[in-house]
């Protein structure tokens, strides 16, 4: 297999996007990235997607798109893989080009979850779970990570303030995103006041969702130097699988999906922790975020919460987090995330940033999306290009 | 309505009916297909005695629309004392008297109603015992 | 002309249970919302029980069916016959007994039908099920009264209108915690109490429900059954009237010759309101629950209509060994969640969210 590169990126802002459909959104996500990349066709499209089916009676997206695109390809199709989604397309873009199937490739992300008349997003949202045995009986996908946070709490004596590190840190990055949803930072009493949504996760625990999407262009390595913009390459994209069901975990607590792709990823890039200068992850509640970081092997069991201060996950900390806001204040927009995650990342490495919010000589990034209660989980290692 | 798979799922409803691999002999709810330990596909069903518990808990505010007329209720992950966990509802608590290791056993309750012409969803939720 | 009902095979109770629903009203905090709190000295009971938000005629039926079942110590697939009396079906077309008998394992070998006359229901479900084991047809039926009743908001009904459920599976004497002696059904076309086809809530005669409703059927059921056993009030150990509230029962009692010492036990309206079809039967499990060897137990059920189920039972030896096998009904009496009128406008469905 041959290495691959981003040389294009595109994205709208995340809202609530009343005025534009899913088409509109993706379209433009899909040609600002072609703009960039200074293209005027790809081989292939692959959308990520996981509720357009439920919420805005559309399935099919890749000829959809491929066709108000303006695309000639030679495929286009939807992967759905819940919050995972947008990685999902993304791998299989890797995948496409870097197999020699196809010379360019783009992925695209796109979620609507402001288009419901008849159904809810928050029921759309549970069809992540085991439809028949958890979402049947009443959980929310909220629900679902409110149990791992109490259990967590319960096993670690951890309190509920230790998480708060990480929320304060996504909005106060998000301050100077201008794609972000929620630009204002928040204080510790704040959050210790937010309402609750599933006891113990409040509302600022919890990510907001929205409408957005995101696209990147995807080309062979060595072809990477022919485009304006300086190459970002995919060292790695690396999955990770886990049961569906919460219940059928013999620990909970351990992600075993995460665990898996972050050492997959870890190995195929021949990198090891230290050599991530910043981590965008998939941070849809704050407990999520912990025990991904411990499963990721950024912390041991149990003490994920103490990497929740500026010193460590700030943009001039150790291991910057969520430099753009993450899917906690960015916005998190299900199947468009996995591919801002990239695109930010991708924004981190060509030190395009905002000044305020660019991880200083940025040459690494490890970017992790996460499908479910991390049922399926992408872990990518993107490095700037070192020509 | 979704009749046919009320009707079909009643087994694991009404009678919290899983299964157990004649291989390894473990246990699993809801049922398999092919033993998740040993990849048998040699599997019978296999009834829960209905006792348990709690390994965690959630109060939901913001329910999934067929639950609206219940909220707020609590949602758990019980451990049944054979050995599976399984996902369901607290009932007949209040939700600041459960904690983590409460015993529990099942009852048969209604889950959920689409509407008031639709069909009733009936199953097992999870009380503090009664006697 | 025989009158008196009695089984070719003798026939008797070889399991019972009973159900109530954790939730109270107190009847004083009903008085204070709609009457500015002015009867407050003279309410019909104290408090009435109320179903959970997810509980229902089929939920709080299984529950009392279990219970009856452990008692009884029978496989459930051996019984031949599962009748629900009730006013307050969760389905007006699809039988509440065929879910109770798929949950119980009593399916698919059975007869299961859904009954309704008033209050008893649930007595006219206990005759059936003692004619289809005492004609020697089958070895077990199950009969249940079960209720979560209705009254319009402000109505006086909605002071006794409770939940409960009882249920009762019949087989050979031989195996019975108490055996059926004899019973007799009384009924005449008076319309006192009664709910159209659609209507959320039923219509009464108020005061009409009284004379020539409840206490002319009752007593004329539990006398006729008296006569033609040539029982008399001091050979009974226990009386159990249908309960709409306390002070029905009491007078009728008194009017029958009775003392009210002999309608204690099973008389449980002032601390769980009228539960309609569930009312005698809960009165009988009540009795069944502390009663001796060679007890007679008189039971009689009364439906809005109307009419009158009696029946005369012989508590056995096996009562003594049976009846700790399940939690008793005070059990179920001393469980009990204090409501406001608030959450039990919302448990009763009686704010209108808007929907049809």
């Amino acid at each position: 297999m041959r290495k691959v590169a981003i040389v294009g990126i595109g994205q709208v802002p995340v809202r609530e996007h009343w005025d534009s459909g899913l088409r509109e959104m993706a379209v433009r996500a899909i040609l600002d990235a072609m703009q960039d990349a200074d293209v005027r066709n790809c081989d292939a499209l692959y959308v990520g997607n996981m509720l357009a089916g439920y919420l805005s009676d559309q399935s099919n997206l890749g000829a959809l798109l491929a066709d108000y695109a303006g695309l000639q390809v030679s495929e286009a199709v939807s992967l759905e893989a819940a919050c995972g989604s947008g990685a999902a397309a993304f791998r299989q873009a890797v995948l496409a080009v870097a197999s020699g199937m196809v010379e360019s490739a783009i992925a695209v992300g796109v979620e609507k979850l402001t288009e419901h008349s008849d159904v809810s997003p928050t029921n759309g949202l549970a069809t992540a779970a085991d439809a028949d045995f958890e979402a049947a009986m009443g959980l929310s996908f909220v629900a679902i990570n409110a149990l791992l946070m109490r259990r967590y709490m319960h096993e670690y004596k951890c309190r509920k303030e230790n998480f708060a590190g990480f929320v304060i840190n996504a909005h106060d990055n998000a301050r100077h995103n201008p794609h972000a949803m929620f630009r204002q930072a928040i204080h510790l009493e704040q959050y210790q006041h937010a309402k609750l949504i599933a006891d113990p996760i409040n509302l600022l625990d919890s990510s907001p969702i929205a409408d957005g999407a995101a696209a990147v262009v995807i080309v062979p390595a060595e072809q990477a130097k022919q485009f304006a913009q300086p190459a970002v390459i995919v060292n790695a994209c690396e999955v990770g699988v886990d049961t569906l069901s919460l219940s059928k975990r013999k620990d909970p607590l351990k992600l075993g999906a995460v665990t898996q792709s972050t050492q997959r990823a870890m190995q195929t890039a021949g990198i090891n922790h230290t050599d991530i200068d910043l981590l965008e992850a998939h941070d849809a509640f704050s407990v999520m975020t912990t025990l991904a970081l411990e499963a990721a092997g950024f912390a041991e069991y149990g003490q994920g919460t103490q990497l929740a201060n500026p010193a460590t996950i700030g943009i001039n900390g150790k291991l910057p987090l969520s430099t753009f806001g993450g899917l906690k204040a960015r916005g998190h927009p299900v199947g468009a995330t996995g591919m801002y995650q990239i695109v930010e990342a991708v924004t981190q490495l060509r030190h395009q940033a905002p000044d305020a919010i660019q991880v200083s000589d940025a040459k690494r990034a490890m970017v992790q999306n996460i499908g479910g209660s991390a049922s399926y989980v992408v872990t990518t290692i993107l490095e700037r290009d070192k020509a | 309505m979704d009749l046919p798979r009320i009707w079909r799922l009643k087994s694991q409803r009404y009678k919290l009916e899983g299964s157990q691999c004649k291989s390894c002999q473990k246990l699993s709810f809801p049922p398999v297909q092919v033993c998740s330990d040993c990849r048998s596909q040699e599997i019978e069903p296999f009834r829960f005695a209905g006792k348990g518990s709690v390994y965690s808990f959630s109060t939901v505010y913001n329910p999934l629309t067929q639950f609206t007329e219940f909220v707020p209720y609590v949602v758990a992950l019980i451990d049944l004392a054979e050995g599976p966990r399984i996902t369901a509802q607290l009932t007949d608590v209040k939700p600041e008297d459960v904690s983590i290791g409460m015993k529990v056993e099942m009852v048969i309750r209604k889950i959920s109603e689409q509407s008031d012409k639709g069909a009733i969803v009936y199953g097992y939720k999870f009380r503090p015992p009664i006697k | 002309m025989k009158r008196l009902l009695q089984p070719t095979r003798e026939t008797g109770i070889v399991g019972y249970g009973a159900y109530i629903p954790r939730c109270r009203i107190t009847a004083k905090e009903i008085s204070t919302i709609w009457r500015g709190g002015r009867d407050i000295d003279n309410l019909p009971v104290d408090e009435i029980s109320l179903p959970g938000p997810d509980e229902d005629v089929v939920t709080m039926s299984i529950e009392a069916a279990q219970n009856a079942l452990l008692r009884a110590g029978i496989s459930p697939d051996e019984i031949r016959a599962v009748y629900t009396g009730s006013e307050s079906h969760p389905y007006a077309v699809k039988t509440t007994g065929t879910l109770i008998a798929e949950v119980l394992d009593i399916a698919p070998h059975t007869s299961a039908a859904d009954l309704q006359f008033g209050c008893k229901a649930g007595s006219e479900a206990l005759l059936a099920g003692v004619g289809l084991v005492g004609s020697g047809m089958a070895d077990y039926a199950m009969a249940l009264g079960v209720d979560s009743a209705q009254a319009r908001p402000a109505d006086e009904l909605e002071y006794t209108a409770a939940a409960g459920a009882a249920a009762l599976i019949l087989g050979p004497a031989t195996e019975a915690v108490a055996v059926l002696e004899g019973a007799y059904s009384y009924v005449t076309d008076t319309p006192d109490f009664f709910r159209r086809a659609y209507r959320k809530y039923p219509e009464h005669g108020n005061r009409f429900t009284g004379d020539p409703g409840y206490f002319k059927h009752i007593q004329a059921s539990i006398s006729t059954l008296m006569e033609e056993m040539q029982l008399r009030p001091e050979d009974i150990s226990a009386l159990v009237l249908h309960q709409p509230n306390e002070r029905f029962p009491r007078k009728a009692a008194k009017t029958l010759g009775f003392s009210q010492t002999q309608l204690e036990t099973g008389l449980l309206a002032r601390k769980l309101g009228n539960t309609y079809s569930s009312s005698a039967l809960l009165g009988l499990t009540a009795v069944l629950d502390s009663a001796k060897p060679g007890d007679r137990i008189l039971m009689a059920g009364y439906g809005a209509g109307a009419g009158s189920d009696a029946f005369c039972f012989v508590v056995t030896d096996r009562i003594l060994t049976m009846r700790d096998k399940a939690p008793d009904t005070h059990t179920y009496i001393y469980r009990t969640l204090p409501v406001d009128y608030l959450t039990y406008a919302r448990l009763k469905g009686k704010i209108n969210t808007g929907g049809e």
